[in-house]
């Protein structure tokens, strides 16, 4: 294959993977996206594989040369062992575990960058002078950077969501002088790195900064709550992007550097959609401390806490409200995932539905712990994508809804954010369930959500609180509607 | 030994309520009270003997086996002389008392050493005990059943309609005051496809009006009316000269007035003269809801139907009896949460806790003794509204400092574009460009994504990323230019494990997709 070939073909996976993105614009075309991805996966490994590169042949001058490598068959054992192990995690994985799943391949991205980069750096056939040499190992530098912290940082962050590592934030004392000091490291580091006149020289710094840009990774996502964990998901996925992409540059290759930036700017467009969705600025989110279990905020908050009683309603009266409302609003928060109870949601959708009733979704943008979380868990339970709404395509027609249910979610519902200007979440958008004729709120307990944060909402004259896990109590709904 | 509760039937005339329902019983019984009812006691309200006794109630025959059987009871109307003859010492009533009317009952029950709770006394202002609160929903049904005799007294639609034999004008309805009763009146009224004006002096209740389909109509004058405690109070003179032009005005427009004023402790104030009777449509309907309080309408005949000037005149005071099971279900209901709070335990035992705010508030009297009234209630001091909060200082930025925060991000950019361009070699260049560009694709592309799909696009970008395998497969090829040491074997290795790494994405990370993309359907 020439090199010609090669590069024709990097550009075709190129397009490919541009097209694979942009088939998700739609559900109806987001299939056909990804097999775009698929083959152009494919179109750029095997044009890898059997392609040729750019050689330094003996005498001072270089040539493209076909290589076909003396590695294809550990290249096959390689992909078949971990193609088989992604393949079997992909079947096995539950819908309400895939932000487990989507954070530990981001840490599988970060570490492949690391052994890159590590291997790059111990390459002594690639030699380079002057400026070229501090940008090749500045690459090198910032490469290995990034996929450690994605590495550590993912990994934390999958321990926190399969819930291996408890949600509160880990707050050390002083922390944001650990990670000032973590930043002046591997600066320090960085230059000696660069500077370096030998790979032995070299080798100390980046270990260094390698060790601190893992613990950098590890202490950042620890500090960060539940709440916060769609940002911080979003974010991983980022910076694995820039990891491939700064893994481009240090190997000069284009198909690399372009994916990389795909990804990378994609992630951060989630995560601005997720900072925005919270009205939380990103850098107070990955300043930590916010997603508590229900500690200091609270207390700060504590003395204008609502007052009044909360309305207890059985699920025998839920089943009578539903049967009396025309129109239902779903909003579903984490505490349905946890619960598994979307297929219990369905199956009382298809019955209201079957009543003639107008039955909806609202989706907020950070309910659950991932973007998109509750849309595929839904879809998972076969709930129809076109009754699924985002918060404002549906906002307004609350007031005009007889009962919204709303299904293991707190903050994403709270009031307190647009009444009460002091309040912790003040400003962030949310689902204005209580401008429907009855809420029915099902819940565990009066704990307040991650924000710690009460919520007035309980307490609202046409609020009801169905206490009780979500899967039992809407068993017993479903029964009694079919009753 | 749990107490028993008994439900007597009503004895005044015409009263069709009941102080309980089936399903009530079942509830009281599941709190631990045993329920004797006499027989005949629901037949006004349509709940028959057997209908009590499917329920697990005790049905007897007499009212004399009822009240010495029961330890609490039951009833809607303030019990009559040979009622209160019947009652034994240590006995719990729970009945509408009206204190302040009949202070020769209270010292006739005093005098039977018995403990009286009155539901016309729950303190409505204590959210807690709103759900007991039987005053508004017998108001909210009496407001309802104003409207429906007044449809029905009334000779023409409601709604208006164009027909084939023309065109048929809405009718127009003003309801004076819109407290409970006013604003389901308001609604009920709204339902049937009438114009509905409404008036009080507490300028509170506007949005309330206007959220039931109602229009408010403002007296000009200034002056605020709220008496405390959810009434109105009385308004000065000039105020009520312009209320009674504004009256006035409205009563030669609509076809129907129903009114609500009520001032606690005084009679129902006259808002509407003769004079405006007379002045309004023939065939028009006035329903008088303060008939038992004397009326608002000069021309009122309390229990009566009355023609005058054309106009018919409704003063019936029975208006939530004449929907007798409508209004026993939910008296029923306040009753039932009224022993919820008295019964704590759930052992079918009362406890009169007179601690307690909201017990202390309907307790008139206890063991003989006449507590009322009640001490006034120290509320939590109602919330502040909102805006009464001082604002949050926002921090304003300085001028400069907003210009200096809009310019950072451009300056930091072009600076680091120009050092690019003066140091980078021209390779660097074109993998940058490439770069710049390909975030910007990745940025249109990425905004086009549909939020339902974000998880999706996770694990599909995850997938991607895992191109980064063609840095470890170039990595794997050995040696190609000779003369260089290069430690061949450690490469290979960590390529290896960087493949292996790499492929679990991008095998794992489609397949994943694949899954929930499939899972997502009309």
């Amino acid at each position: 294959m020439s090199a010609t070939l090669t590069t024709v073909s990097y550009i075709g996976a190129i397009i490919l993977f541009v097209l694979s993105l942009g088939g998700l614009s739609n559900p109806e075309t987001s299939r056909r996206g990804n097999w775009f991805g698929i083959i152009g996966m494919t179109i750029a490994v095997l044009a890898t594989i059997f392609g040729s590169r750019l050689v330094e042949i003996p005498g001072g001058h270089e040539e493209w040369k076909l290589v076909m490598p003396g590695g294809l068959v550990f290249i096959i054992a390689a992909m078949a062992v971990g193609g088989t192990v992604g393949i079997i995690a992909a079947r096995v994985v539950k819908m309400t575990q895939m932000p487990e799943l989507v954070a530990i391949m981001h840490s599988l991205v970060g570490l492949a960058a690391c052994t890159i980069g590590y291997a790059s750096f111990i390459d002594t056939s690639i030699q380079f002078v002057g400026a070229e040499h501090v940008i090749h190992v500045t690459e090198i530098y910032i490469g290995v950077l990034i996929g450690a912290v994605t590495f550590s940082g993912s990994v934390i962050a999958f321990g926190k969501l399969s819930g291996k590592i408890g949600g509160k934030p880990m707050l050390l004392p002083g922390r944001h002088f650990i990670n000032l000091t973590g930043l002046v490291l591997v600066l320090y580091f960085g230059y000696a790195f660069v500077t370096a006149d030998s790979i032995q020289t070299a080798t100390l710094p980046l270990i260094i900064m390698t060790v601190s840009a893992l613990l950098f990774g590890i202490h950042m996502v620890m500090a960060i709550g539940g709440a916060d964990m769609p940002v911080v998901v979003s974010m991983l996925n980022s910076y694995s992007g820039w990891a491939a992409a700064a893994t481009g540059f240090m190997l000069s290759n284009d198909l690399l550097i372009v994916v990389g930036a795909l990804v990378g700017s994609s992630g951060a467009i989630l995560s601005y959609i997720m900072c925005k969705a919270m009205n939380r600025h990103f850098l107070s989110v990955i300043a930590g401390g916010f997603g508590t279990g229900g500690g200091a905020v609270a207390k700060k908050s504590g003395d204008a806490g609502p007052v009044g009683e909360v309305t207890p309603i059985s699920a025998q009266e839920t089943a009578e409200l539903l049967k009396e409302a025309k129109s239902v609003i779903i909003v579903p928060g984490y505490g349905m995932a946890v619960a598994q109870a979307q297929h219990t949601v369905y199956e009382i959708t298809k019955v209201l539905r079957e009543m003639g009733k107008n039955v909806r979704f609202g989706i907020h943008p950070v309910a659950g712990r991932m973007p998109g979380h509750m849309n595929v868990l839904l879809a998972e339970a076969k709930v129809p994508y076109d009754i699924v709404m985002e918060m404002d395509e549906l906002n307004d027609d609350f007031p005009d809804t007889d009962v919204s249910m709303v299904i293991g979610a707190n903050d994403i519902v709270n009031p307190a954010a647009q009444e009460d200007p002091t309040s912790p979440i003040a400003g962030m958008p949310v689902l204005e369930v209580w401008k429907a004729k009855t809420s029915v709120v099902m819940k565990r307990s009066m704990a307040s959500g991650y924000a710690g944060v009460d919520n007035p909402l309980f307490y609202k004259e046409n609020n009801r609180m169905l206490f009780g896990d979500a899967k039992k109590m809407l068993d017993e709904v479903l029964a009694a509607l079919k009753a | 030994m749990p107490q028993t509760i008994g439900i007597p039937k009503e004895t005044y005339a015409g009263e069709k309520r009941v102080a309980t329902a089936p399903d009530t019983v079942e509830k009281l019984i599941k709190l631990g009270f045993s329920v004797t009812v006499e027989s005949g006691a629901g037949d006004g309200a349509s709940f028959f003997d057997d209908a009590f006794t499917n329920a697990g109630a005790k049905v007897v025959s007499s009212a004399a086996e009822l009240w010495s059987a029961s330890d609490i009871v039951f009833k809607v109307r303030e019990p009559e002389m040979r009622e209160v003859a019947l009652m034994k010492a240590g006995q719990t009533l729970i009945s509408f008392i009206w204190p302040a009317q009949n202070p020769d009952l209270m010292k006739a029950l005093a005098e039977r050493k018995v403990t009286v709770l009155a539901m016309d006394c729950v303190p409505r202002l204590l959210s807690r005990a709103q759900k007991m609160d039987a005053l508004t929903s017998m108001a909210g049904i009496g407001g309802y059943r104003a409207v429906i005799e007044a449809a029905n007294a009334f000779g023409r639609y409601f709604n208006g309609q164009i027909t084939a034999a023309g065109k048929i004008p809405p009718a127009k309805v003003f309801i004076a005051g819109a407290g409970v009763a006013g604003l389901a009146a308001i609604g009920t009224a709204a339902g049937l496809g009438a114009i509905v004006r409404a008036n009080d002096t507490r300028a509170e209740v506007a949005d309330q009006v206007k959220s039931l389909g109602g229009e408010f109509v403002k007296v000009e004058y200034e002056e605020e009316g709220s008496g405390g405690g959810g009434y109105a109070k009385v308004m000065s003179e000039g105020f009520q000269k312009a209320q009674r032009e504004m009256y006035a005005k409205q009563a030669k427009d609509v076809d129907i007035i129903i009114t609500t004023a009520l001032i606690p402790g005084k009679p129902a104030p006259k808002l509407i003269t003769a004079e405006m009777v007379a002045s309004m449509k023939p065939g028009s309907v006035i329903v008088d809801m303060a008939a038992e309080r004397g009326g608002n309408c000069e021309l009122t005949e309390a229990d009566k139907a009355v023609v005058k000037h054309g106009v018919t005149i409704i003063g019936y005071t029975d208006l939530a009896s004449r929907l007798a099971k409508q209004s026993s279900t939910l008296y029923a209901t306040n009753l039932f949460r009224l022993t919820e709070e008295l019964c704590k335990a759930k052992d079918g035992q009362i406890v009169v806790n007179m601690e307690d705010d909201a017990i202390r508030g309907f307790t008139v009297i206890k063991d003989g003794e006449i507590t009322w009234p009640a001490p006034p209630l120290k509320l939590p001091a109602p919330p502040a509204p909102k805006a009464a909060i001082a604002p949050v200082p926002v921090k304003e930025k300085s001028v400069v400092a907003k210009v200096f925060g809009a310019l950072t991000l451009p300056i930091v950019a072009v600076a680091l574009f120009v050092l690019i361009g003066l140091y980078a070699p021209p390779a660097f260049i074109g993998h940058f460009t490439v770069f710049v560009l390909a975030v910007f694709v990745g940025y249109m592309v990425v905004w086009n994504v549909t939020p339902a799909l974000h998880t999706p696009l996770m694990s599909v970008t995850n997938a991607i990323s895992s191109i980064i395998t063609i840095g470890a497969l170039i990595q794997i090829a050995p040696q190609v230019a000779p003369g260089i040491a290069r430690p061949d074997e450690l490469i290979r290795w960590i390529a290896i494990v960087g493949i292996a790494l790499t492929s679990i994405n991008m095998f794992g990370g489609f397949a994943v997709t694949r899954r929930m993309l499939m899972m997502f359907r009309k």
